[in-house]
């Protein structure tokens, strides 16, 4: 192709002459647009060209303006307004005619004027509000080119407040006879999916109509919205597997019309979205991955031809068949597949290669052994972007022998990397390793130290952070702990004395801390002498004011003796008449402390950053001094946002005399209807950054940091890996990879044969690198076993190399007795899948059926809140059997148990079911939630099922959408044999969400050594964190006025008597626990929050058969997800 | 996808599209600086790069450079493939494209643009559908033209 286009003369000046050429008959050399061009590059320099423009613009703007300018003339000036923007000149001044153009041009006029706006505005743009009636019109146009025109941009841009507008109009042309209209009407309602679900979703059935769609451009378009509605919710489409499967066979068989072909192969856009929307819908589902193994073998099979198109495929097949349950000869076909992607000697399909190695070693370590050769040499590639993505694959397969080796590597890159987004996350991922695998202080703290160096400012937060909570919590061994603090500080005392200047600030505020903590440890090294250290990082010139206080900080903790103190006198004197008041307070804090020794033995002792401080966070103390305050006439304190809200509605009382008064109730609302009201002020809401919600997900999660290191990293000595050791760990079970990777190159890659020497070096980089992935390779077949699960195992407990060694080999002997009655399992499910008689057959193999989700990983259960099981029928009922896992099943005798473990002061309230959520061999692990007054508390059962007590079971929830509080003493709980253990959090909602969910992980310790973990993940409805809101009418209008994020959607009411308005609330005030306010004539306001506090407000109103409902809210997404739940509701009715 | 541009080997802007709402002043940075650092790659390197949070696929064609940014998730090759997709278009359209076709005739570009990609995902891949599309309008606006003049007199 790039042969058609290469005639394409370069310098440009030149071509201009030619204008005979074939190119440049087209050009309209004689039009204004081409003297402008030509004007610009006759040109020399920059401000030539600024000056160029502005004239033009000027005479531009001057034309717009003119009454006299025709359409026509305006198209022409829009077209030279476009370049003059693209040229990076501002032509704002042109928006409104684009419109205008848009609205009152014909054909070509029209096309331009819309083309103008999309290019010149963006959805948020207020001008976009004109558009609307333009958009209107057109699309009841009779020419079918207008409504073309109109579609296309409104799949580009539309304001989201007007989508009801126009929406009728859209669904409308889904019935359009012409296919064209049909395929950019599903784009359009695709785009405002995107933008507001909750519009479109009572035509979901019209899509599934877009689907069946007899023309294939149509039925592609709307795959779209599938894979967008898939990924979201793949429980909710389940059903549609086998007709995605058959569309799919279709195609690749080649029964679409030849136009579709793309270099011969059919439809390969199409192929593509249908294999990613089957991953979704395989994906923990193995009933539906069966569906799917047949085509996606064919896939494999039918994409022969050497053609980037056929690779796009294969890739994407290749990540499906990883990501649906897994089938092993599938398997093996798509890693021969990645092999001639890695192999390849095209730089695209190597990059590419190392990216589906990425996403699969993490099932199956193995792969990265076999194409151990080709890793080495991409680490030295001269293109940066191959070399990145080999050390994310190197991140994945890092374990506690490989660990020094590839953050070695790691840090090599970042030292020479420029680009911050790189070296934000490469830093995070060795911080991530460091803290994982360090196989010695030593190596962790120099380790630590360069992340710092090289991170810079630029790196998260909490990378520093949770470095010093490591260190100040301390590990179980004294004696290591205080090892690891005394290296620390030796380290950092030496590089004090070398150049601090060139250190990042955040590395100098680290150092400060741990030498004002743990300098004291060192006993020979004197105060004063840390003290004049510290005292020279302030002097430095760069140092910001910042690291200053850290400093005066940890002087404070340090100045003892005669020397000392007048060092710290000095800084004092310095520091106490600083501009900054931060610093000048440190500086007085110093001052005082210094000089009264018990007095800064109790507000500073040693070691105490291990004891939990008492804060009372409610200033109690202070009561004594606000009430004489306020005895003496001050006025009493308002919070900020009280402030704020006094200052606007100060600001909304001198509006008054120009418009109408604005009465507080309900009645206010119907005034605020307009729609150039309503979408201007959601737009601002858009706009304004939300500051209460946004608060808590900065906080550093530091939990579990402290185990790892303590257990691990210090008992047990990783001596630098050995040649001789990997044979030995690798030998037995690894020795064809092994062989393939060291003895020479894989037979498909003769070329790659290297000369001795560096062959060397090479194999002992792949020894070093690839050390300790062999034995897990037995294991793969399995499922997806060790390597997924390694991330999280952060809290694991005992010593790393025992642990893992010893689970593999206990583990290797299950697993092969475990395949084999694997499949004798499934057997035995799928006959009883439907009959309760499975129970106890299943029940003669209890060990059996524990084993098998361990093997498959986390499997993530369906919640079975009432909620959810109503509504969905059938659909998900059966896919929770399959994803589930046959463990659960087989312990239904013991889940009856656990309600009587059910802790008695929630007997009277109303409880989930109990769901199994995962198990294996020695634990099973169940919930429910429980719906108090005021707050929801999930129960975790876990049941202890082998015959050994475990003493420390330790449970970590986490959620994006939930804060998760512990209720009762700790996390962590005993497990008798054969007994029930049990623990209970508080959930409060943080970030609303239709659903929202708990991933946890259950670590503990056999008695035998072996830590273990079991991850599981639970789900349960908005709805149930919904309270009724009882506010009077009053407070309801002023409360309405200040939210700002806000919805609004027609929903069917519910008609059974009189009054459906009535009966409509009824059902929500009963389903969902809303609070009636008042219902006046055919309005109605209600109000509900979301545990903890979030408070959101209804208002609807009967019209014409239809509810208008509006719901507002101060949180963003609340009212959406409310809306989402109102309609389900009001549905299932 | 995110955006689309266009630009020459000399680092000038010839089209851009952008399918997320950006302000002005981040188009111009994000611009500037990625037609600075694919300028400055070789051509024996990779077409695809990190850059930000996003991934971007570009290629060469002539003294033109086609660069599209695209999500993690999405598939890069396919993403070269719209690209070639719509150099054949333009080929197709203008009869041999070359720069300067686009240069001036870039709202062409634009149309053929839109009636391939629709809110950055591909609308229609056929190419005889796209150019149908394309020429019909262009009809159109031939039979408007007449009109058009007798309503001036």
């Amino acid at each position: 192709m790039s042969d058609v286009v290469e005639k394409t003369l370069t310098a440009l000046p030149s071509l201009l002459s030619l204008d005979s050429h074939s190119g440049s008959t087209k050009l309209s050399s004689s039009s204004k647009l081409g003297n402008l061009i030509r004007g610009i590059t006759e040109l020399t320099s920059k401000h030539e060209e600024e000056k160029l423009i502005q004239r033009e613009l000027a005479s531009i703007k001057e034309q717009v303006s003119s009454p006299n300018t025709s359409m026509r003339q305006m198209k022409e000036l829009m077209v030279r307004a476009i370049y003059c923007e693209m040229l990076g000149y501002e032509a704002s001044f042109s928006y409104i005619h684009a419109i205008k153009l848009a609205q009152q041009g014909t054909a070509l006029e029209k096309r331009v004027g819309y083309l103008a706006v999309s290019l010149f505005l963006n959805e948020s743009h207020e001008l976009l509000l004109l558009l609307v009636n333009t958009v209107l019109k057109d699309l009841q146009s009779t020419n079918l080119i207008e409504v073309c025109m109109a579609l296309t941009v409104v799949s580009q841009m539309f304001p989201k407040d007007m989508i009801p507008a126009i929406l009728p109009l859209v669904e409308e042309k889904l019935t359009h006879p012409k296919e064209i209209i049909r395929r950019k009407a599903v784009l359009a309602l695709y785009k405002f999916y995107l933008i507001a679900p909750n519009q479109v979703q009572h035509i979901h059935n019209k899509f599934r109509k877009a689907l069946c769609d007899k023309d294939p451009g149509v039925m592609t378009a709307s795959l779209h919205i599938y894979l967008q509605m898939i990924q979201e919710n793949p429980e909710g489409y389940k059903d549609l597997t086998a007709s995605f499967v058959t569309i799919l066979k279709q195609v690749v068989a080649g029964k679409l019309p030849m136009d579709f072909n793309y270099h011969s192969v059919p439809a390969p856009w199409l192929q593509i979205q249908l294999l990613r929307i089957l991953a979704f819908l395989g994906k923990n589902d193995q009933s539906s991955s069966e569906i799917m193994y047949d085509i996606l073998e064919e896939s494999l099979r039918r994409a022969e031809i050497n053609h980037n198109i056929t690779y796009a495929i294969l890739y994407e097949c290749v990540k499906c068949i990883y990501t649906i349950h897994p089938k092993s000869e599938l398997l093996e076909k798509a890693a021969k597949c990645i092999g001639n992607f890695v192999l390849s000697t095209k730089i695209n399909l190597k990059y590419l290669g190392l990216k589906a190695l990425t996403y699969v070693v993490q099932q199956d370590p193995k792969l990265a052994l076999q194409h151990q050769v080709t890793i080495i040499e991409c680490l030295d590639h001269p293109d940066l972007i191959i070399k990145r993505e080999t050390l994310e694959l190197l991140f994945r397969i890092t374990n506690a022998q490989n660990v020094a080796v590839i953050v070695e590597k790691m840090l090599e890159f970042l030292r020479g990397n420029k680009d911050d987004y790189t070296t934000i996350d490469l830093v995070g991922k060795v911080a991530e390793l460091a803290e994982k695998y360090a196989p010695n202080n030593e190596w962790f703290i120099e380790t630590m130290s360069t992340v710092f160096s090289v991170g810079g400012d630029t790196m998260q937060p909490d990378i520093p952070n949770s470095f010093l909570k490591l260190l100040s919590e301390g590990f179980d061994s004294v004696e290591e702990d205080r090892k690891l603090k005394l290296f620390a500080v030796d380290s950092y005392v030496s590089l004090l004395q070398g150049e601090p200047g060139k250190l990042p600030q955040r590395f100098l505020q680290v150092i400060s801390w741990v030498l004002g903590e743990y300098s004291y440890l060192r006993g020979e090294l004197d105060a004063a002498t840390v003290l004049r250290l510290l005292a020279k990082l302030l002097d430095t010139k760069s140092t910001s004011s910042e690291t200053k206080s850290w400093v005066l900080m940890a002087m404070t903790k340090v100045c003892e003796g005669g020397v000392g103190v007048s060092v710290a006198q000095e800084v004092c004197e310095t520091y106490s008449s600083s501009l900054d008041t931060a610093l000048r307070q440190r500086a007085q804090e110093l001052q005082h402390l210094s000089q009264d020794r018990d007095l800064r033995a109790k507000v500073l002792p040693r070691e105490a950053g291990s004891e939990p401080l008492e804060v009372d966070s409610s200033l109690s103390f202070l009561d004594g001094f606000v009430s004489e305050a306020l005895a003496a006439g001050a006025a009493p304190y308002k919070p900020h946002h009280q402030r704020q809200e006094e200052l606007a509605q100060a600001k909304a009382l001198s509006m008054e005399p120009y418009g109408l008064p604005i009465s507080m109730s309900s009645c206010s609302i119907a005034d605020r209807q307009s729609p150039t009201l309503l979408s201007v002020s959601s737009g601002l809401s858009g706009d304004s950054p939300s500051l209460s919600q946004k608060g808590g997900s900065t906080t550093p999660k530091l939990d579990g940091v402290k185990r790892v290191w303590g257990r691990q990293g210090y008992l047990v000595q990783t001596e630098p890996v050995e040649e001789s050791d990997l044979v030995e760990v690798t030998g037995p079970l690894q020795s064809p990879n092994q062989q393939a990777g060291a003895d020479g190159p894989p037979s498909q890659t003769p070329t790659l044969k290297p000369t001795p020497q560096p062959e060397q070096e090479k194999q002992q980089l792949a020894s070093s690198l690839f050390v300790g992935l062999g034995s897990q390779s037995s294991l793969c077949l399995m499922g997806k076993p060790e390597a997924t699960t390694q991330r999280f195992r952060r809290k694991a407990k005992g010593p790393v190399l025992s642990s893992s060694t010893g689970e593999q080999i206990s583990n290797s002997s299950v697993s092969a007795s475990s395949m084999a009655n694997n499949l004798l399992c499934n057997d035995l499910l799928d006959s009883n899948i439907t009959s309760e008689t499975a129970a106890p057959s299943l029940e003669q193999t209890p060990q059996l059926s524990r084993d098998l989700p361990a093997a498959n990983g986390a499997c993530a259960v369906e919640s079975t809140d009432r909620d959810v099981k109503e509504n969905s029928a059938s659909l998900i009922g059966d896919n929770r059997l399959v994803a589930a896992d046959p463990a659960p099943r087989g312990d239904r005798g013991k889940l009856k148990d656990f309600s009587a473990h059910l802790p008695a002061e929630f007997s009277g309230l109303c409880h989930s079911d109990i769901s199994p959520l995962a198990s294996n061999q020695s634990l099973d692990v169940s919930a429910c939630h429980v719906q108090k007054e005021d707050s929801l508390v999930l129960v975790v059962f876990m049941y202890n099922s082998s015959d050994d007590a475990i003493p420390h079971i330790l449970l970590e929830l986490r959620s994006d959408e939930l804060e998760v509080s512990c209720e009762g003493d700790s996390p962590v709980e005993e497990a008798r044999s054969r007994s029930v253990a049990v623990c209970q959090y508080s959930l409060t909602v943080k970030k609303p969400s239709v659903h929202v969910e708990v991933a946890g992980t259950v670590s503990y310790q056999l008695p035998v050594g072996t830590s273990q973990s079991v991850q599981f993940s639970y789900k349960l409805p908005l709805t149930s964190f919904i309270r009724p809101l009882t506010v009077s009418t009053e407070e309801y209008g002023t409360m309405w006025l200040d939210f700002s994020h806000d919805t609004k959607q027609k929903l069917t009411p519910i008609c059974l008597g009189q009054e459906p308005l009535m009966d409509t609330l009824n059902v929500l005030k009963k389903k969902l626990k809303l609070h009636v306010v008042e219902i006046i004539g055919m309005e109605g306001i209600v109000a509900c929050r979301v545990l903890r506090d979030q408070p959101c407000l209804m208002h609807c109103r009967l019209h014409a058969g239809a509810l208008s409902v509006w719901l507002r809210s101060p949180v963003p997404d609340l009212p959406d997800c409310l809306m989402y739940h109102c309609q389900r509701a009001l549905q299932e009715h | 996808m995110q955006f689309m541009l266009l630009f020459s080997r000399q680092g000038k802007l010839r089209l851009q599209k952008w399918y997320v709402p950006l302000s002005d002043k981040e188009k111009k940075k994000i611009t500037r600086e990625l037609v600075q650092t694919v300028l400055a790659r070789k051509p024996k390197m990779c077409s695809f790069l990190e850059w930000r949070d996003l991934k971007v696929v570009y290629k060469r064609y002539a003294s033109l450079y086609f660069c599209c940014a695209i999500e993690h998730q999405d598939n890069e090759l396919i993403t070269l493939e719209i690209i070639h997709r719509y150099v054949e278009l333009l080929d197709k359209y203008f009869g041999s494209v070359c720069e300067l076709d686009i240069i001036f005739n870039f709202e062409k570009a634009y149309f053929i643009l839109d009636e391939f990609l629709l809110g950055g995902e591909p609308q229609e891949t056929s190419k005889k559908t796209v150019l149908k599309a394309i020429e019909q309008a262009d009809l159109l606006q031939e039979l408007y033209r007449p009109e058009r003049s007798r309503d001036v007199k």
